[in-house]
């Protein structure tokens, strides 16, 4: 029996779906309960009360409606009640088209039929198997076959093609069960005309095919192969109704679609965000210590746990993003990932890390600010119960998966969940987890390294910098507006004011980028100063991931800050504080790098200021080399 | 399993099916006097009996089934 056993339960489903639709949310009521653990049944009624209660889209959805056409060659009308909850969920209005019974490529061709007047924006193809391998049989030869396979990839690409030309829109394809008992066996390849080889081929061919095409495939071989085949097709039902998907299959049917559908349309989770204790390893830190926990080796639960640890590793070298939020004192939570031999996931890791003793969905609200994304990118993993209501409740939007108290089921939960869904891997991807392995390199020096001078010569760091260009104005406006931590005056600037920044003779924006031998950081810091009084430089923005930290990127930045300060004439470099909630780790950086404090100014935000003289001003000696980047 | 009892099963699931609270089960009620009960109906009712009963029906015996009373001695059979 296969489910969507990673939603929640909800005890009074019955209750609550009567009640649709009376308290005036209709639309967010139909949602939470789209949420939920749906069965056949109860997703057939959610989709009928939703629709007597909401006539057509609520007021402000979040996406235009789907139009979706499901084309295909045997019936398909039962699973579209699926598709459109799964839609729900992800509080996607999907309205649906079926071909008549066989008809999927008359329609396609013809440019009167219902199908192009419905206009569909997304179309999935659903061709059952025994329609595809009714062209061969056991009495065909290995050419014959070999020709009635190029027919039907040829005539599924013309169906792709048509749908693409007429309609503009995405393309999926779903492939085919295989249904087809075997004729020989466990050695069936070597009979050519075995049905079930040949829908074993044929999904090979169209996987191929897809790729080149530009479809999306929506890999039903894969999660038969998975399930049984049993849970996913009933020749009963096959026989009495022409249904190959079973209905009881149904809403995980509609979900696989629907999951296609968002991420086509740019809606899918980007970050992975989890609990620490009971949660990556066994036992309380805080409790335990460090020495106390169970993880990895030595115990079954404990390399379950460093299982888990190694499929968040994994997805965080495709481009998912990882974050911790735990209730911790901050030290304790981090002393693990810098002294547990087991660790399998390190600091550099950790995009995020957020351990106090607020609650939840607070932190996850201070996570999806830090890293810049929306609250409907996190997912959230908790072992504990309490905690996955309270954030279910508060963050509606925040997928929390249902987990079992075994971390052994944990990896397979999120990838059924499928809440990373992507049918491409972008550059960015890919740099996103360069980046997190050059951490994990700098950390194996760091741990090779006898000291730190050693450590920070071996990185062969060069600090590149640029002065404020096109080129960089996205990413300088990003990091200017997201950057809370190591950010001496939190200023946010539009992409106008960057521009005004770059056109003003006094005044300079500079851009720098660390590269060490491990790889290209990116740009990690962002500087704006302003001469003012003819003498003074005041540093009125300076800012910096704190990914370098500990890298002597500040010392060798108060270089160059010097030198361009002098090119514009100033005597004095002035540098303020303004402190906020997030910014207290650079309270004292201007004392350390030899500023003069001059107490408060005079404004109500408690900003210090500080300042320091030019001339009596010597160039740092740093590990880093300094260099201007020419575009 | 008692024949009152698998009636009162098989009430839940039809007033779930059909979305009709009101709804009561007798042996003789069929398709023809149930307006929603087409063929898609008649399937969701046989998973949601199969999933509830943990019982599996042979396609004969989905095509023998006429009425409620049917339905009731298939599953009073297997259970």
């Amino acid at each position: 029996m296969v489910e969507l056993y990673w939603l929640p339960k909800i005890e009074d489903w019955r209750d609550r779906l009567r009640r649709l639709g009376e308290s005036g949310c209709a639309w967010g009521d139909a949602v939470t309960l789209a949420n939920s653990r749906l069965d056949a049944a109860q997703t057939n009624a959610l989709d009928t009360m939703a629709h007597r209660a909401l006539p057509g889209p609520p007021g402000s959805p979040a996406d235009k409606p789907v139009r979706l056409a499901l084309l295909g060659s045997s019936t398909l009308a039962h699973l579209l009640p699926a598709i459109r909850v799964a839609g729900l969920r992800r509080r996607m209005w999907v309205e649906t088209y079926e071909n008549e019974y066989g008809q999927y490529w008359q329609e396609l061709a013809d440019r009167n039929s219902a199908l192009h007047r419905f206009a569909p924006d997304a179309v999935l193809f659903a061709l059952d198997a025994r329609h595809l391998a009714s062209g061969i049989g056991a009495a065909s030869s290995a050419s014959e076959v070999e020709a009635t396979l190029g027919e039907v990839t040829e005539r599924i690409r013309g169906c792709w093609r048509l749908a693409r030309e007429h309609f503009g829109c995405p393309v999926i394809h779903q492939l085919a069960l295989p249904v087809h008992p075997a004729l020989i066996g466990g050695n069936e390849h070597r009979l050519a005309g075995s049905r079930a080889e040949f829908i074993v081929r044929l999904n090979a061919t169209l996987r191929e095919a897809a790729d080149g095409d530009g479809v999306d495939i929506l890999a039903l071989d894969r999660w038969a192969a998975r399930d049984g085949l049993h849970a996913w097709h009933n020749p009963a039902l096959w026989h009495s109704a022409k249904q190959e998907v079973s209905p009881a299959a149904a809403p995980i049917y509609g979900e696989l679609a629907m999951r296609l559908i968002a991420t086509q349309r740019g809606r899918s989770y980007k970050a992975l965000v989890f609990d620490l204790d009971n949660t990556i390893w066994g036992g309380v830190v805080g409790d335990d210590g460090v020495e106390g926990l169970v993880l990895g080796q030595g115990s079954a639960l404990g390399e379950a746990f460093a299982d888990f640890q190694d499929y968040a590793r994994e997805l965080s070298r495709r481009g998912v993003i990882l974050a911790v939020v735990s209730k911790n004192d901050e030290t304790n939570a981090l002393e693990p990932f810098d002294r547990h031999p087991e660790m399998v996931l390190k600091r550099g890791d950790i995009a995020s890390f957020v351990a106090n003793w607020s609650d939840k969905p607070a932190n996850l609200r201070a996570v999806a600010e830090e890293l810049n994304i929306g609250l409907d990118a996190l997912v959230f993993v908790d072992d504990n119960p309490f905690e996955r209501d309270l954030v279910r409740r508060e963050l509606p939007m925040v997928a929390v998966p249902e987990i079992s108290d075994d971390p052994a089921s944990y990896a397979q939960t999120l990838a059924d969940a499928g809440y990373f869904e992507a049918v491409a891997i972008t550059d960015e991807d890919r740099s996103r987890s360069g980046q997190y392995q050059s951490n994990r390199a700098r950390d194996a020096l760091k741990a090779s390294a006898t000291d730190l001078a050693s450590y920070l010569r071996g990185l062969e760091m060069r600090l590149l910098w640029r002065r404020f260009d096109r080129i960089g104005l996205a990413r300088t406006v990003q990091l200017i507006n997201k950057t809370n931590q190591f950010n001496l005056t939190t200023r946010r600037y539009s992409e106008a004011d960057v521009i005004a920044v770059m056109r003003d003779g006094r005044a300079f924006g500079a851009q720098l980028r660390l590269i060490d031998r491990f790889g290209d950081n990116g740009i990690i810091a962002i500087v704006i100063g302003r001469l003012e009084d003819d003498a003074d430089l005041v540093i009125d923005t300076w800012l910096m991931s704190c990914r370098v930290l500990g890298r002597q990127v500040e010392p060798t930045t108060l270089n160059l800050v010097a030198a361009l300060a002098k090119q514009l004439g100033a005597r004095r470099l002035v540098g303020d504080y303004i402190p906020t909630p997030k910014n207290g780790m650079v309270r004292d950086h201007y004392a350390k790098l030899g500023f003069a404090t001059c107490g408060e100014t005079a404004g109500p935000d408690g900003a210090t200021r500080h300042v320091l003289d030019l001339a009596a001003f010597a160039p740092r000696d740093t590990f880093v080399e300094i260099a201007e980047e020419r575009a | 399993m008692t024949e009152p009892q698998i009636y009162e099963a098989l009430t839940t699931i039809f007033r779930d099916v059909f979305l009709r609270d009101d709804m009561v089960l007798s042996a003789g009620l069929s398709a023809k006097e149930v307006p929603d009960w087409d063929s898609f109906k008649q399937i969701e009712i046989i998973i949601a009996v199969e999933s509830e009963f943990g019982i599996k029906f042979q396609t004969r015996e989905m095509d023998a089934l006429a009425n409620v009373g049917d339905l009731v001695r298939l599953i009073a059979d297997k259970t």
